[in-house]
C-alpha cells in the first residue's frame, strides 16, 4: 500500500512540470503579453521599457520560465503584477472559498445522486427509473450560467429570500453567510448530481443482476441487509466519480463564481487571465493541478481500502511470498 | 469537546469566509447611511496612491481617497467637466522658458492620518514615481502613472507651500497630466515600515473618503473624511461599500433584490425591467466615442477621403441608438457637438446612404466591385458598450451602400495589443479599421495622441498612421498654447479639421447609464468618465 502511494505521488512531479510549461506557454501565446494589461494606453515607451525590465518581461520567455521555476522550487510563487500581493496569498483564500462551494456542492450532489441512482436501479425499467434518468441527463446538460441566473431571478429578485451575490459579511452573522452559500452551491451541484446518479444507477443495476445478490435473497437475508451488501460493492466506482467531481470543482467554476461574484479560484483565474497576470495564472493553475492529482491519489487509496478485492489480492500476494 | 459542539464549530468554520479582511473591523452603527455600489471590475483597484484598472479605478478609488494638484469639476450636468484647483490653489508657468510650472499649495490640508500635506509631501511623492533609488520608489505606481509623469525633467521645493516642476519641453498639455498624480502620505508609509503592500491595506491620502476595510477581490469599505479640506465635498453618506461584480447580469440582479444601491453599466435590455421596479436610470453624454480608427497604410481603401466620408454617411446612428435603448447618442466627431472642442466642421456626419453610394461610386466602387474592408473589434472591454451587436449593425449599414465588411473579434487585451502593433504591423495585415472606444477627457490623450503623425505606436496612439501636415501643425499649435481659453479654440480648430477630413468613422457616444436604487439622492451625472461620490445621499 505504501509503495503504491509513493509511486502515485512520484507521478505528481512530471505532471507539475508539464502543467507549468503548458500554462506559461499559453499565456505567452495569448496576444498582448503579460505586461499589456499592466501598462496603461498612453504610457511613454521609456516608462514601458522600465516596467518590462523591472518585472523581467524583457528576458526571453524560456529564461523567464526557468527563473520562475527556480523560485517555485523554493516555495516562492511570485507576486501578482496587478495587485502586488503574493500569489500564495491570492490563491489560498480563493481555494478555501472554492472549497466551501465545492464541498457543499459535492455533498448535495452525493445525497441527490446516490439516492436517485439507487432508486432508479431498484425500479429498473419503470417510469420512475426513466424519469430519474431524464432528470440526471438534464442535470448534466443544463448550462450552469443560465441555471445560476434563473435561481437568482427566482429566489433573490422575485421572492427576495436569498441574496444574489457575494459571500456575505462576517459581522452579519452565520445565517447571512450561510444564505449566501445556498444558490451557488445548488447551481454547482446539479452537474455532479447528474453524473453521480447515472454512475450509481449503472453500477447498482449491474450489481443487482449478479448471482450473489440472488443468493443472498434465497438465503433469506432481509432486503435491508442485501441493500447493505449492494451498496458496499457499488461504493468503489461511485467513489471514483465523486472524487473526480470534487477535484474538478476545486478548480473552481469560472461561470458560477462569476455569476455569484464568489471570490474563489474560478473568479481569480478569470480576472487573472483577462489581466494577463501571469504569476497568478501560473501559480493558480499549478496549485489546482496538484490538488487534482492529490485528490485522485486519495480516491485511489480510499478505493483500495473499501474494495475487498484489493485486500484479497494483497493478502494473496503476501501468502505467495 | 463533545460531538455536538465539534459539529457546531465545524459548521461555523465552514461558513466563515476564508478571505481575511484587512484593517480593523469596527461595528457598524445602526443609524449609519451606507451605500453599496457594484463595480464592473473583478478586483478592488490599487489603493496605494495611483489606482489600477483604468478609469473605473480612478473613479472609485483614486478620486475617493486622493487628490491631485487639480481636480475635475464633477458637479455640472450640462457642460463638459473641466479642471479646477485641487491641492494647488493656483499655478503659473514661467513665460520665458514655458517649462517651469509653479504650484502654490493649499494650506491646512491634512492626510487621513493627520499629518500635513505640504511641499515635502509633494517632492516625496514625485520621488515615489521618478527617483529609482528612493526607498519609497514604487514600480507598480509608476506603471499606473506613466503617462502623467511623462515629460517631467525635474522638480524642487520652493518653500513649504510651493513647488516647481520643470518639463523637458514647453508642453501646455502638462496641465492635464498633472491632474493624474495623486499624493500618498509619507507619514503613513513610514508608519507601516515602508511597505507599500501594508500601505495599500491602510492607505492615507487627502481625499473625501478613507478606506476602513479591504477584502481583496471582493469589497472595499470607505468611510467619510469629516476633516476634508473642501467643506462642500465632505461626503453626506457615512459609508460607501464598493463591490467587485464583473458580470453585468449579476449586478442587475443584486440591485433588483435590494442587495446593492448602484450599478455601473447595466445592459440596455435590462433597463425597462429596472425602470419598472422603480430604479433610477441615470445617464449623460461624456467624453467617450465609439469609432472605427482607420488605417492609412498604402493598401487601405480608407486613404481615399471619398471612401471615408461614404462610410460615415452610411451609418444609421439614430437607428443604432434606438437599438441600444436610447443609451447612446449619435456621434458627429471625436467629441459631442456640445463640447467646447467641437468647432465648426463643414462635413456633416449624418445618415445619407444615397450620398454614401454616390461617393463610393466616384471612388470606383459599386455593385460589381465592392469595397472590401476588415474591422477588428473585441467582445467586451472598457467603453466598448455592446460591441458584437453594434458591429453587426454597422456592418449591415455599410454593406448596403457597397462595402463588404468582415469583422474579426478578439479579446480586449488582444485588441489593445493589436492597437500597439500599428496598422502596418504584420498582425494587422488586411485590417483597415479598429473598433476601439476612446476617452477624450484630456486633449493630449483623446485628440492629439491619435492624430499627430509623430504619435505612431509605441510613442503614442496613432494606430492608423494618419499623417497630415495641417493636422500636425494644428496639434503643435495647441500643444504650446498655455492660455486655456485659446487652447480650447486651438483644439476646436484641430477637431473641425479632422472631422472635415473624415479621419475616422465616428459612430456613437456612450451615455454611460447607471442604475440607482430609488433611495439614492443627490447624484449629478457629469460629462466625465469620473463621478463625485460626495454629493450622494440616501432617502
Amino acid at each position: 500500500m505504501l509503495l503504491f502511494v509513493l509511486k502515485r505521488l512520484l507521478y505528481v512531479l512530471p505532471i507539475a512540470f508539464g502543467v507549468s510549461v503548458i500554462c506559461f506557454t499559453l499565456v505567452y501565446l495569448a496576444p498582448g503579453g503579460p505586461e499589456s494589461a499592466l501598462i496603461p494606453d498612453n504610457t511613454p515607451p521609456a516608462v514601458a521599457a522600465q516596467i518590462r525590465e523591472a518585472y523581467g518581461f524583457d528576458k526571453p520567455p524560456p529564461v523567464q520560465y526557468l527563473l520562475w521555476l527556480r523560485r517555485v522550487l523554493t516555495g516562492d510563487f511570485g507576486t501578482s503584477i496587478t495587485t502586488r500581493r503574493t500569489v500564495i496569498s491570492e490563491v489560498m483564500p480563493a481555494m478555501l472559498n472554492t472549497f466551501k462551494l465545492a464541498g457543499g456542492a459535492v455533498l448535495l450532489a452525493c445525497i441527490a445522486g446516490i439516492a436517485l441512482g439507487t432508486l432508479g436501479a431498484y425500479r429498473n425499467g419503470r417510469l420512475s427509473d426513466r424519469s430519474i434518468g431524464a432528470v440526471a441527463i438534464a442535470g448534466i446538460s443544463v448550462p450552469q450560467y443560465w441555471l445560476g441566473m434563473v435561481l437568482v431571478v427566482l429566489f433573490s429578485v422575485n421572492l427576495g429570500i436569498l441574496p444574489a451575490t457575494g459571500m456575505g459579511e462576517t459581522r452579519s452573522g452565520i445565517w447571512d453567510q450561510a444564505s449566501h452559500l445556498i444558490l451557488p452551491t445548488l447551481t454547482l451541484a446539479v452537474v455532479p448530481a447528474g453524473l453521480i446518479a447515472r454512475s450509481v444507477r449503472s453500477t447498482v443495476g449491474e450489481i443487482l443482476n449478479q448471482e450473489f445478490v440472488q443468493t443472498l435473497h434465497a438465503n433469506g437475508l432481509p432486503p435491508l441487509r442485501v441493500f447493505h451488501h449492494v451498496i458496499k460493492n457499488a461504493a468503489p466506482p461511485a467513489l471514483a466519480v465523486i472524487g473526480l467531481e470534487f477535484a474538478r470543482l476545486l478548480g473552481g467554476s469560472i461561470l458560477v463564481e462569476t455569476v455569484f461574484s464568489w471570490p474563489g479560484t474560478g473568479f481569480l483565474l478569470n480576472s487573472a487571465i483577462f489581466m494577463r497576470d501571469l504569476p497568478v495564472v501560473q501559480g493558480t493553475v499549478l496549485v489546482l493541478a496538484m490538488f487534482f492529482v492529490l485528490t485522485n491519489v486519495l480516491v485511489d487509496i480510499l478505493q483500495m481500502a473499501f474494495d475487498p478485492r484489493f485486500k484479497r489480492a494483497r493478502a494473496a500476494t503476501g501468502a505467495a511470498r | 469537546m463533545d460531538r455536538r459542539s465539534f459539529l457546531k464549530a465545524g459548521a461555523s468554520a465552514a461558513v466563515f469566509p476564508a478571505v481575511p479582511s484587512v484593517g480593523p473591523v469596527p461595528a457598524r452603527a445602526a443609524t449609519e447611511k451606507v451605500m453599496r455600489l457594484a463595480m464592473t471590475l473583478g478586483d478592488i483597484p490599487l489603493t496605494s496612491g495611483q489606482p489600477s484598472q483604468g478609469a473605473e479605478g480612478i473613479r472609485f478609488i483614486g478620486f475617493a481617497l486622493y487628490d491631485a494638484m487639480f481636480g475635475w469639476d464633477l458637479t455640472q450636468r450640462d457642460q463638459a467637466a473641466k479642471l479646477i484647483p485641487g491641492l494647488a490653489e493656483s499655478y503659473s508657468v514661467d513665460p520665458e522658458t514655458r517649462t517651469v510650472w509653479t504650484f502654490n499649495l493649499r494650506k491646512g490640508v491634512k492626510f487621513h492620518d493627520g499629518s500635513d500635506f505640504n511641499a515635502d509631501a509633494v517632492i516625496w511623492n514625485l520621488d515615489k514615481l521618478l527617483k529609482k533609488d528612493a526607498s519609497q520608489f514604487d514600480q507598480i505606481q509608476v506603471a499606473m502613472a506613466g503617462s502623467y509623469i511623462a515629460g517631467i525633467k525635474s522638480y524642487r521645493k520652493i518653500d513649504d507651500h510651493a513647488v516647481a516642476i520643470t518639463t523637458a519641453q514647453p508642453d501646455a498639455m502638462f496641465y492635464y497630466r498633472v491632474a493624474g498624480i495623486n499624493y500618498s502620505s509619507p507619514a503613513r508609509w513610514k508608519e507601516v515600515g515602508g511597505d507599500w503592500n501594508k500601505f495599500a491595506e491602510r492607505p492615507s491620502g487627502t481625499g473625501p473618503w478613507m478606506l476602513e476595510k479591504l477584502v481583496p477581490r471582493s469589497r472595499a469599505e470607505l468611510v467619510r473624511n469629516p476633516n476634508y479640506w473642501n467643506k462642500e465635498r465632505i461626503p453626506k453618506l457615512d459609508r460607501l461599500i464598493l463591490l467587485a461584480m464583473p458580470d453585468a447580469n449579476t449586478r442587475v440582479a443584486a440591485l433588483l433584490s435590494g442587495q446593492i444601491d448602484w450599478v455601473e453599466a447595466p445592459p440596455p435590455d435590462t433597463v425597462p425591467r429596472l425602470k419598472q421596479q422603480g430604479m433610477q436610470i441615470v445617464s449623460n453624454v461624456y467624453p467617450h466615442v465609439w469609432p472605427y480608427w482607420l488605417s492609412y497604410t498604402p493598401d487601405s481603401p480608407f486613404r481615399d477621403i471619398r471612401v471615408r466620408k461614404a462610410a460615415n454617411l452610411a451609418i444609421d446612428r439614430e437607428g443604432l441608438c434606438q437599438f441600444l435603448g436610447g443609451l447612446a447618442k449619435p456621434a458627429r466627431g471625436q467629441v459631442d457637438v456640445t463640447h467646447p472642442w467641437f468647432g465648426k466642421p463643414t462635413f456633416e456626419i449624418k445618415y445619407d446612404p444615397a450620398a454614401a453610394k454616390k461617393l463610393l461610386a466616384e471612388a470606383g466602387y459599386g455593385a460589381a466591385k465592392r469595397c472590401k474592408v476588415k474591422f477588428l473589434t473585441s467582445q467586451a472591454g472598457s467603453g466598448q458598450m455592446q460591441p458584437l451587436p453594434m458591429n453587426e449593425f454597422v456592418q449591415e449599414n455599410l454593406n448596403q451602400v457597397g462595402f463588404d465588411v468582415e469583422i474579426e473579434v478578439v479579446d480586449w487585451e488582444a485588441l489593445r495589443a493589436r492597437r500597439r502593433a500599428r496598422a502596418d504591423g504584420a498582425e494587422n495585415k488586411g485590417v483597415y479599421g479598429l473598433n476601439n472606444s476612446w476617452s477624450i477627457m484630456d486633449p493630449d490623450f483623446g485628440v492629439m495622441s491619435v492624430i499627430y503623425s509623430k504619435n505612431a505606436p509605441p510613442v503614442g496612439n496613432n494606430w492608423g498612421l494618419y499623417n497630415d501636415a495641417t493636422a500636425d501643425a494644428l496639434c503643435e499649435k495647441a500643444k504650446v498654447e498655455f492660455d486655456i481659453g485659446k487652447q480650447y479654440q486651438a483644439i476646436a480648430e484641430l477637431h473641425q479639421y479632422v472631422v472635415d477630413q473624415a479621419m475616422w468613422i465616428w459612430v456613437v457616444h456612450d451615455l454611460n447609464p447607471r442604475a440607482l436604487s430609488p433611495k439614492v439622492k443627490g447624484f449629478v451625472p457629469p460629462q466625465a468618465w469620473y463621478v463625485d461620490l460626495s454629493s450622494l445621499d440616501l432617502a
